[in-house]
């Protein structure tokens, strides 16, 4: 929170300028991001939140341009001063991992299974750092340490299938953290752990996070794993974003009725008995894109005026902004 | 097709499970001989009163899904007794309740929406397709889907005969509930029924349950991993680890006086909303251990705090806190031989 406070540094980590994804296929288009514009300072964590469909997942693989080459990507991506999308393959691979790590959520998927645990990460070190194969194994073995593996330097022969799910996700932490990122992108990485678990990767994530002074982009669809790890929230919904803030106002009370029903929809507290207030509706087909507020549909507040074209972002002071007629600038 | 009827009156529980128990066994070496065995279930014991909805919360592997399956008898019970109402289960009809009988009074509805249905049928025959097996006519059986369908919220004239893949995720839940309600159950079993939705549509579901329910007068036994999810729609809840029940009690003595320390460990572990009051410290370290070999004596005293000599020697027995709140802690136990046993616990949540 104290990071919102703070004034913004000169130059961002991350900024997006105006991004827009489009994937085209023979039989559709999808206009799956529409006009993103944001910004991560160094060593801030910003959640993007949303549900399925809302475009956060391809927001962040558009950063680490991992999308499939039918997507259409315009607009501006910049990580450390940096333009993201004019690199050459050769500067792209340097980059992926180098500068930029990402972490999934079926580490099961993410990790190669015909490769040790300690392999994997050695040859990241490797790749980037052209270091020996001992001193990378040396390096990964530090690294199972870091993410608090326990008898690290057995599991450094494993196979990703003899770890169990907290084990796995802790390894591609590090693989993730091998070349000392600068920034970090997680997608919804603790989604798939049990309970017990996943507070467990939540926390070691917000310990390496201030210990490495890393930017982190943290994209759930969790209100709770929001509120445990951002400094700030980024919410997205048919492809755009609908409000940012600092997490601990947004918390309290979102600026746009979209959150706002989010927030209300979500069972958290002592509910019993009440019946749940919830979104009517489902969120657009995104076939084109949306020339009026997308959530105007499903909102109790809509007015003829929500229909005039696409609401500008208001800046509500404070670092809150959002993207609805309804709030008053500050 | 005649309507299920009580038989019992309120006090008798609807359903009464004891020791129920399911091993798989692992094949493997040359031979394909069983090399090992995973104690999913073991030796589960307790009862469904009617009217109720139970929650059964639990870590992965911990055997919820695998309970659940066999209170539908999609598996058989290696070991344990299931008697529905006051009759046993799977039992001739002279003697008990043949297993078509009692499937017609239990129904499952499963997490993957679009799996558990026919991707061939539209689902108004999808829905259809029990009561004629169970003799009702073609007519009567799909008027009985349309009605249903609109009791989910899902107008027939508009949607009854779409394919599953031409609707949403939301709505292909609200269609397997219909499903689950076709042969007119007293007891629906939900297996994780709002885990693969979104939030805003897991709260539409959750009403739709709790109307249904009180509409069709149904008893539920709800499964899921989502603590505040369980707590919202529960009277009581069971804790499940590593095939074993832990603790089982009212909702509100379970999430206020949690008395074992893995339900507190559970309870712990829900991320907070608010930023003020962010954890420090994890509950628990490590996950689960592996069900194949269980840990002696008490399964959960590898990742607990208090164990000691006692817990590895003995088996906890469920100590009764009273109100119908059971736990398996040795903590719990007066005289159990655990240093703290019998003394209140603080609650630190």
């Amino acid at each position: 929170m104290s990071a919102a406070l703070q004034m913004p540094p000169a130059a961002p980590l991350m900024k997006l300028t105006d991004l827009s994804v489009t994937f085209q296929t023979r039989d559709r288009t999808v206009h799956a991001v529409n006009g993103v514009n944001m910004e991560l300072a160094e060593g801030e964590v910003l959640c993007i939140l949303g549900e399925s469909g809302s475009g956060k997942s391809v927001t962040l693989r558009a950063l680490m341009r991992l999308l499939p080459k039918f997507a259409k990507v315009t607009g501006g991506i910049e990580v450390a001063g940096q333009n993201v999308l004019a690199m050459n393959d050769r500067r792209m691979a340097d980059f992926r991992g180098g500068e930029v790590a990402m972490i999934f959520q079926e580490p099961m998927t993410a990790l190669d299974p015909v490769f040790t645990v300690g392999r994997q990460i050695a040859e990241v070190v490797q790749r980037h750092e052209g270091a020996s194969r001992a001193t990378a194994m040396a390096r990964a073995l530090e690294l199972l340490e870091l993410v608090q593996i326990p008898s690290a330097k057995r599991r450094l022969d494993a196979y990703p299938h003899e770890l169990s799910g907290g084990l796995r996700q802790r390894a591609m932490i590090a693989v993730a953290l091998a070349c000392r990122p600068k920034l970090l992108l997680a997608d919804e990485p603790t989604t798939a752990l049990d309970a017990t678990v996943q507070i467990q990767v939540l926390l070691l994530l917000r310990e390496l996070q201030q210990r490495l002074g890393m930017g982190v982009i943290f994209v759930t669809h969790d209100l709770g794993v929001a509120g445990e790890i951002a400094d700030r929230v980024a919410v997205m919904y048919a492809g755009r974003v609908v409000e940012e803030g600092p997490v601990g106002p947004f918390m309290a009370g979102p600026l746009h009725p979209y959150p706002q029903g989010l927030l209300n929809s979500t069972v958290h507290g002592n509910m019993r008995g009440k019946v749940l207030t919830t979104i009517p509706g489902a969120p657009p087909s995104l076939s084109s894109v949306p020339t009026s507020c997308s959530f105007s549909p499903r909102c109790a507040l809509a007015e003829p005026a929500c229909e005039a074209g696409v609401p500008a972002m208001v800046e509500a002071g404070g670092g809150r902004r959002g993207r609805c007629i309804k709030i008053t600038a500050g | 097709m005649e309507p299920n009827q009580d038989r019992g009156g309120p006090a008798q529980p609807l359903l009464a499970l004891r020791g129920l128990t399911k091993h798989f066994p692992i094949k493997g070496g040359l031979f394909g001989t069983t090399v090992a065995t995973v104690r999913a279930v073991d030796g589960v014991s307790f009862d469904v009163l009617k009217g109720e909805t139970l929650g059964i919360v639990g870590e992965s592997g911990c055997g919820k899904s695998t309970t659940a399956r066999l209170l539908v008898q999609l598996l058989g019970l290696d070991a344990g007794t299931m008697v529905f109402d006051g009759e046993a289960v799977g039992e001739p009809r002279a003697s008990g309740l043949a297993l078509r009988d009692y499937r017609r009074q239990v129904q499952m509805v499963f997490q993957d929406s679009y799996a558990s249905l026919n991707p061939r049928l539209p689902i108004e025959d999808s829905i259809a397709f029990a009561p004629k097996v169970h003799g009702l006519s073609e007519s009567e059986a799909n008027e009985r889907a349309r009605e249903l369908l609109a009791a989910v919220g899902l107008a027939p004239a508009q949607f009854a005969r779409r394919y599953p893949h031409e609707l949403s995720g939301g709505q292909r839940q609200r269609v397997n509930i219909a499903r689950a309600l076709a042969l007119q159950p007293r007891l629906v079993i939900l297996d994780e029924p709002v885990s693969a939705l979104d939030k805003s549509v897991e709260a539409q579901v959750l009403n739709l349950l709790v109307d249904l329910k009180q509409k069709f007068n149904l008893t539920f036994v709800f499964i899921s991993h989502d603590l505040n999810v369980v707590q919202f729609i529960s009277d009581r809840v069971l804790v499940m680890y590593l095939g074993e029940v832990v603790e089982i009690g009212p909702v509100d003595a379970i999430y206020d006086r949690p008395a074992h320390p893995y339900t507190r460990a559970l309870l712990a572990s829900r991320p907070s909303m608010d930023p003020a009051f962010r954890r420090t410290v994890p509950p628990l370290v490590g996950d689960p251990p592996n069900p194949v070999n269980p840990p002696s004596g008490c399964r959960f005293r590898t990742r607990c705090g208090f164990a000691e000599d006692v817990c590895a020697a003995k088996k906890p027995v469920a100590a009764d806190l009273g109100d119908g709140h059971l736990a398996a802690c040795h903590m719990a136990t007066p005289g159990s031989g655990h240093s703290k046993a019998g003394a209140i616990m603080e609650v630190a949540i």
